[in-house]
């Protein structure tokens, strides 16, 4: 690890002020995935701006009905918040499936969503990665691309985001709260990550110098008909090869709303309005889920290694959706996928 | 890496923090790339906790951090200014071994040992959050620590056999 200039934030205006325009600082919260990319010689930040003492910690009720949820509540605590789990049960779901209860008692909610990719090439800096260094190559494209993207992926770039909160907050239309030396704004979550394009090495439409305040919900939490279905190589503690995050809001038989993102198959949480169109009162049975499925898939294609995703993906989401309009998620704890 | 990056890296600069640790305040000058796992083991001599991997991916440098298990390895001690932190030195009271130390022993919950302190810290922490209540779940919340032993059977026995009598 190079070193660094460290500096301690104590409020939103002390953390802009200390990072600056400085393009090699670094905000550092959680630091899960920070310090393990400086280890790496990944990240190598000359300064690091901490911000962990930033009254970001709360979880509040919006006149809206929603909740917001500030930057630096813990993943454990969020997960755990009654109000998330009545409200938002998808969210908990999607939480405690991934890392461990160690990095979630650590890991920050704006943190969660600016995580860098698992990719192992990003990791390996004797491997050419336009992620790591633009303009290098892409490893991945013809090597060990096992657990790479399937959609929205560019010749320069195949590599997925790891969250799985990320994937919850995408169905759930989350909005991102940030903040800069030039304002305030509120970003979608559909516009808050990035495909790689030409431009890999950027992973969100965050810019430098800008920090994320909160993440807040819309009311509308799907909290009877939903589902987080993770499959990947461990029963625990492994990053997603494919994961589904599915709402419903159901009239009798027929879907009122349905709305599902996959996890773990592209450079963000990938939703598609097409594929929820296709749900849109249509009744809740195999034939709707088929259709669904492949719509959301009908772009996928394959990089050799990681093709058996697409057959795996379509399986998940007609399986996450029967579960979410059967009313019986799947526990993150019990390993048998009903 | 071009020498005139090298050249504008920053100097070496120290970072004063204070912490609690088993019961003990430390008062300390560091490189702020120090994490709590090396100023355990090569600051504060407190080799209990280990590294493995040292990337966040085995759990064998688990403390509690505030009462709360953390991994050790992926946070720098210049972000803990206050902290109080516990180890599995510090779970000890008075020479009798806490609940789940005995209950390892008794289980035979370790072959080689090196998981062990991890494992414990974070069982401590396991039951303190009070989530767990199967076995199921004792194992899923436990999934953070790697046994490359493969004691996962006793490790869980011991966990239960504490969490049933607290």
């Amino acid at each position: 690890m190079i070193n660094f200039q460290y500096a301690r934030a104590n409020d939103v205006a002390e953390a802009l002020r200390l990072i600056g325009r400085n393009p090699n600082a670094k905000f550092i919260a959680g630091g899960t995935n920070l310090i393990d990319l400086m280890k790496m010689d990944v990240e190598r930040p000359t300064a690091v701006v901490d911000i962990t003492r930033l009254p970001l910690t709360e979880v509040e009720a919006t006149p809206g009905g929603g909740l917001r949820i500030g930057a630096l509540v813990r993943n454990t605590d969020l997960a755990y918040h009654p109000l998330i789990e009545q409200r938002y049960p998808v969210l908990t779901s999607a939480i405690m499936a991934g890392a461990s209860q160690q990095l979630r008692n650590m890991a920050s909610t704006g943190g969660n969503l600016l995580q860098r990719t698992r990719c192992h090439y990003f990791y390996d800096t004797a491997t050419a990665c336009n992620k790591r260094e633009p303009g290098s190559g892409c490893s991945a494209i013809g090597g060990h691309n096992r657990m790479h993207a399937i959609v929205g992926a560019s010749d320069s770039c195949i590599a997925v985001h790891p969250s799985d909160m990320c994937v919850a907050l995408a169905i759930l239309e989350a909005k991102v709260h940030a903040t800069s030396v030039s304002g305030d704004r509120v970003i979608g979550f559909a516009d808050f990550h990035r495909l790689p394009e030409d431009a890999p090495e950027r992973d969100t439409s965050l810019d430098a110098g800008e920090i994320i305040t909160a993440v807040e919900l819309p009311a509308q939490g799907f909290a009877t008909n939903y589902t987080y279905l993770k499959i990947r190589d461990r029963l625990s503690y492994a990053f997603a090869l494919v994961s589904v995050a599915v709402g419903l809001e159901l009239d009798g038989d027929l879907i009122k709303e349905g709305r599902m993102a996959l996890g773990g198959v592209a450079h963000k949480p990938w939703r598609d309005p097409e594929a929820e169109a296709a749900l849109r009162s249509r009744p809740a049975d195999a034939a709707t889920f088929e259709r669904a499925a492949d719509v959301l898939l009908r772009d996928a294609r394959g990089y050799g290694r990681n093709s058996f995703k697409i057959d795996l993906a379509r399986r998940a989401i007609v399986r996450a959706l029967t579960q979410a309009a059967r009313g019986a998620p799947q526990i993150q704890s019990s390993k048998k996928i009903a | 890496m071009t020498v005139d990056a090298a050249e504008s890296l920053p100097r070496t600069e120290t970072v004063s923090v204070k912490l609690t640790v088993n019961g003990s305040v430390h008062s300390l000058s560091l490189d702020p790339r120090t994490t709590i796992l090396d100023l355990l083991r090569d600051h504060l001599d407190l080799t209990g906790t280990k590294k493995g991997c040292d990337q966040g991916q085995c759990g064998a440098c688990t403390i509690l951090m505030d009462g709360r298990r953390i991994n050790s390895c992926l946070t720098f001690a210049a972000m803990h200014d206050g902290a109080e932190i516990t180890t599995i030195e510090g779970l000890a009271v008075n020479g009798a071994l806490h609940p789940l130390q005995q209950a390892f022993i008794d289980h035979d919950a370790s072959q080689c040992g090196y998981c062990t302190p991890g494992q414990i810290c974070s069982a401590a922490g396991l039951i303190a959050e009070g989530r767990a209540k199967t076995a199921d779940e004792i194992r899923e919340l436990m999934s953070g620590n790697i046994c490359r032993c493969g004691a996962y059977t006793n490790i869980v026995a011991a966990i239960e056999e504490v969490m049933g009598r607290s």
